[in-house]
């Protein structure tokens, strides 16, 4: 049922960076951290919906531009003292291509 | 042997805190925050309670609160945080060849660092009879405990010393029933915080509370068999009393070190980073001497803590500087304050406001426009804004006349960010970013415990956004959770990952010369691996500013309004507005920006504030097309979205109208030429009018240019916005090409010296009109080296980002990506 999409190259994700990819019932946004790791989750902060893919990234949280709420990339949570949470889906690199599982 | 050697190994180093009080646990709380597994941590401290606020002894002597109200950090604390404490067993010895401590009891602790945080002792008068029993100092607990005794079964009290100390304790003991005697050696009550007047508004409040007092008095000898029963002083006069308190001052404790054989003078010596001679030794607090100075109040040994936590913690950059102190007499009904130096010398000017009816007393010593000193009696609303005016050096020429009346009455025109905010109600929005009012933060203050901004930020998100209420949110927090706590420090920090203040950095970015932004993290130690959404683009900001041409700008440290070169709005659309220079435009211009409308189904359009048109709702994957469109039409971006140079506005000026005196057009599209695509701290708007009628409102600029008959007046640091503020004039000059010169130093100027996200207002508040006098105007070398410097800024910088963009540079930014597989 989940199967693992491929999305692009590693390469086309900027570092502290993110791309989105349109699907059906919204977007996702897929990041690359500093230390070349790869997040997914849904492109909407749990506040008021802010589009997280336009943050900034830091470690491995990215900070919403609308209201500055500072998201988990690892699990969609808010970090204290916001309270909330987005849906995550899995993320991995292979061979220098991105896959996210949908 | 062996086996203790091992384990020591394994063991983390030991810190060992002499004095378990005020400033020494404080830099406990200060290390914790910045490495919690450092140290093993040992306490010992001669009284047997944890540590408690001992600031608020005078309101528990006056029944106002109990013991408990004013434990600090309670048994709990120590555990939780892993300290061991030992309390009531003072340290007797530091060997520091073996590196241990001993204790009353026998205990032997070695250290690897030891904190020395041991206070004062009350100094006790050398009078015959000085040692008996009913004679007592005000400094602990056990003090408090001997004088609500004595009031149980006395009646007399003497209070020996009319200063702060004495004076509280005075009230105390005269609210639990005694009939209580300030003896003074002087003529003036607290002599060393109050002028004359003040003292006299003082001495006679208190004489209708029911204190007497002996003014000019020595004591001779304290009189008595097995108890105190009175005094003789030099004059052969004596007095009765069940209880003698002696407050006349205090002496650092330092037997202690003396005897380890460490320096000290009156307190233990420490430089800057509040290290003793011996550098495994440091020390804190009351104790301390710092270059020549001791402190004995509590918001310097909080700074000190700071400091100290810093170097304990390894981080070894932060200093500690010296600290000017207020104080405030914690008499209820009594409000008095005074701070820096208030005796007026040759040279100072002296503001005074006196209401005898009311019985207010305010009086400020002014010194080249800047505050040096204040003392206030009856209405001290005003003594947290005034010391704050005299810590930052503000310059008060623009609201000298009205000064006195209190910030409320100076509108938000003057210190940018203070209203009174006691005075405001529980529902009034102080952050209107984030919808939070006064209420919720005072609520989140109480509730949680909340101390510093930064804690209130992230708790009610007031002042998280744009700033512009973060005074407010100060002042609600000084008022909230006491006086005793307003212990900000001098420098705030840019951000959590590190200790360091923006000047701090800019100083770090040249000195060190680091050019990228790993370097910086390097050498100024940042705590997080790639700094946050705050530090980050103030970081880029100050390299790029710092380096044009070396460094290279990372997209990624930026918001995202600068990243995509355009507004994001409320729906994630983003408005796009190009430059018309100086706000002319021709036929042709007007016909390529309704052609793209329609090309591109733009919603809406209007003509913006500053004189060029923002076309609405283009959705993000339009934008490079549609740049790419207004480009080959010739437009450049017009940094609506940007900390950067905005629009020069001008007036219709000579060419049409008939007040006209100079080219006012021409002269707003040469500065906007020469200021097009700077990036700066934060936005920055120009104007241009062309007589005084000052049709293009030149004076609520950052830079504004009034056109007169004879030349041109420059005028700095005006702000729209929320808080509206007008320009200061900078000074006139006679010809176009000055005005340009100057435009490109005060520019340049702002961009290397403000703090990022700091307009140019707060700024010139900040660091006076006088200081930028002085370098634009004074000192003509350096204002041809600024101008010159913001020429060559303006090279690399002048490249049109929608070009770039519409040429295909970060592509990624505009286009989603596809699912392929
Ligand atoms: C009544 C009163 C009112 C005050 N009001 C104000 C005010 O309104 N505003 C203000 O800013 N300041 C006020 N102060 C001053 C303020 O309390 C002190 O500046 C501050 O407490 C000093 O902190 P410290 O850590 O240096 O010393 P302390 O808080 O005195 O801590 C030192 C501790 O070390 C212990 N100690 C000493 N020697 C040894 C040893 N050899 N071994 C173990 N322990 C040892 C002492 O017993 C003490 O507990 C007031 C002080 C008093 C007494
Ligand atoms: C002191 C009295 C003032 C006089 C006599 C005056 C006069 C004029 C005149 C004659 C013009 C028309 C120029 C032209 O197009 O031929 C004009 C334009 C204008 N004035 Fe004033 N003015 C005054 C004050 C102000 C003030 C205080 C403001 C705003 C704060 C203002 C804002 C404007 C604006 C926005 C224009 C249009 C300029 C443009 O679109 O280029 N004026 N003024
Ligand atoms: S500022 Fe003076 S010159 Fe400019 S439009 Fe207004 S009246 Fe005319
Ligand atoms: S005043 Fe400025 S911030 Fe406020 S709604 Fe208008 S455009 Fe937006
Ligand atoms: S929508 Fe993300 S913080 Fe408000």
């Amino acid at each position: 049922m989940s199967d693992w999409k491929k999305i692009a190259p590693l390469g086309d994700i900027p570092r502290q960076g993110s791309r989105v990819v349109e699907v059906e019932d919204g977007s996702i946004a897929v990041f690359r951290t500093s230390d070349d790791q790869v997040f997914a989750v849904r492109d909407a902060c749990p506040h008021q919906q802010g589009p997280l893919s336009q943050g900034i990234v830091a470690g491995h949280t990215v900070t919403c531009p609308l209201h500055n709420w500072k998201i988990n990339l690892e699990s969609g949570e808010a970090l204290a003292p916001d309270d909330g949470c987005t849906n995550t889906y899995a993320a991995k690199v292979e061979d220098g291509m991105v896959y996210i599982q949908l | 042997m062996q086996k203790i050697l091992k384990q020591r190994k394994l063991m983390k180093e030991h810190l060992v805190l002499v004095g378990n009080g005020m400033a020494g646990v404080r830099t406990l709380e200060e290390l914790l925050k910045l490495a919690p597994e450092q140290y093993d941590i040992t306490v010992f401290g001669a009284e047997p309670y944890p540590n408690y606020n001992r600031i608020m002894l005078s309101p528990v002597l006056a029944g106002e609160k109990t013991i408990d109200d004013i434990i600090l950090n309670d048994r709990a604390w120590y555990e939780e945080n892993g300290v061991i404490l030992h309390t009531g067993d003072p340290v007797v010895e530091i060997d520091r060849v073996k590196r241990k401590v001993v204790a009353e009891s026998g205990l032997e602790i070695s250290y690897d660092r030891l904190l020395l945080a041991t206070g004062s002792d009350p100094f006790i008068i050398p009078v015959p009879g000085s040692g008996l029993p009913g004679v007592i100092g005000f400094r602990d607990i056990a003090d408090v405990d001997a004088m609500l005794e004595a009031a149980r079964t006395g009646r007399k009290a003497v209070v020996i010393g009319g200063g702060l100390l004495g004076l509280e304790a005075a009230n105390g003991l005269q609210r639990n029933g005694m009939d209580v005697t300030v003896v003074h050696l002087m003529d003036i009550l607290m002599e060393r915080q109050l002028d004359k007047l003040a003292a006299e508004m003082l001495k006679t409040s208190l004489e209708e509370k029911g204190l007497k007092f002996l003014m000019g008095t020595q004591t001779a000898e304290v009189l008595g068999e097995d108890h105190v029963t009175g005094l003789r002083f030099v004059n052969g006069e004596e007095i009765e009393a069940d209880l003698v308190v002696m407050a006349v001052g205090i002496r650092p404790s330092i037997g202690l070190a003396q005897k380890a054989g460490l320096h000290c003078d009156r307190g233990v010596v420490v430089d800057d980073t509040m290290q003793t001679y011996d550098p495994r030794i440091y020390a804190v607090g009351e104790c301390v001497q710092h270059r020549d100075q001791c402190y004995g109040l509590v918001a310097p040994l909080f700074e000190q803590a700071r400091v100290a936590a810093n170097h304990l913690a390894k981080m070894g950059i932060a200093r500690y500087e010296g600290s000017v102190t207020s104080t405030k007499l914690k008499v209820t009904g009594i409000d008095l304050f005074s701070a820096g130096e208030f005796n007026e010398e040759e040279g100072d000017e002296t503001l005074i406001l006196q209401d005898p009816a009311q019985n207010v007393y305010k009086k400020l010593v002014v010194k080249d426009s800047r505050i040096k000193g204040a003392v206030m009696f009856g209405d001290t609303m005003d003594g947290t804004w005034y010391f704050q005016l005299l810590r930052e050096g503000t310059d008060i020429s623009g609201f000298r006349s009205t000064i006195l009346f209190g910030q409320h009455d100076l509108g938000d025109a003057g210190h940018g960010d203070e209203i009174r905010v006691a005075a405001l109600s529980d529902d009034a929005e102080i952050c209107g970013c984030n919808g939070v009012t006064k209420g919720d933060i005072v609520n989140a203050i109480q509730t949680k415990g909340l101390f510093t901004l930064d804690d209130v930020r992230a708790h009610t998100k007031a002042s998280a956004s744009c700033g512009s209420c973060t005074g407010l949110v100060e002042a609600i927090l000084s008022s909230t959770v006491g006086e005793g706590y307003d212990a900000k420090p001098s420098k705030k920090p840019v951000c959590g990952c590190s200790g360091h203040s923006h000047d701090d950095v800019i100083a770090a970015i040249a000195e060190h010369e680091l050019k990228d932004m790993p370097a910086v993290f390097e050498r100024l130690e940042w705590k997080t691996p790639d700094g946050c959404a705050t530090c980050r683009p103030a970081l880029n900001y100050y390299l790029l500013a710092r380096w044009p041409e070396e460094y290279q700008d990372d997209a990624q440290s930026r918001f995202i309004n600068e990243r995509a070169h355009g507004n994001i709005q409320k729906d994630g659309t983003y408005s796009v507005v190009p430059r018309m220079f100086g706000g002319l435009c021709t036929p042709s211009d007007l016909r390529a920006i309704a052609d793209v409308c329609d090309k591109y189904d733009v919603p809406e359009m209007k003509v913006t504030g500053g004189q060029r048109i923002d076309l609405f709702g283009v959705k993000k994957e339009d934008l490079p097309p549609m740049w790419k469109d207004l480009t080959d039409a010739g437009f450049v971006s017009g940094h609506a979205y940007g900390k950067a140079m905005r629009t020069v506005k001008t007036c219709a000026g000579k060419t049409w109208c008939r007040f006209g005196t100079q080219n006012s057009t021409g002269l707003g599209v040469k500065l906007e030429e020469l200021t097009w695509g700077s990036w700066m701290p934060h936005k920055f708007k120009l104007a241009v009018s062309g007589c005084p009628r000052n049709c293009a409102e030149a004076t609520i600029k950052d830079f504004g240019v009034v056109c007169v008959e004879s030349g041109y007046e420059l005028h700095i640091g005006g702000n729209g916005g929320i808080k509206v503020r007008v320009t200061d004039l900078l000074c006139k000059v006679d010809t176009e090409a000055e005005v340009l010169e100057y435009c490109g130093a005060f520019t340049q100027m702002y961009r290397e010296e403000a703090h990022y996200l700091e307009r140019t207002a707060p700024w010139v508040e900040r660091v006076g009109l006088s200081y930028i006098k002085q370098r634009i105007l004074e000192d003509e070398v350096g204002r041809k080296a600024l101008s010159e410097r913001f020429r060559v800024g303006q090279e690399v910088a002048q490249v049109d980002p929608w070009k770039a963009r519409a040429e295909g540079e970060a592509a990624h930014e505009f286009t989603p990506l596809k699912i392929t597989a």
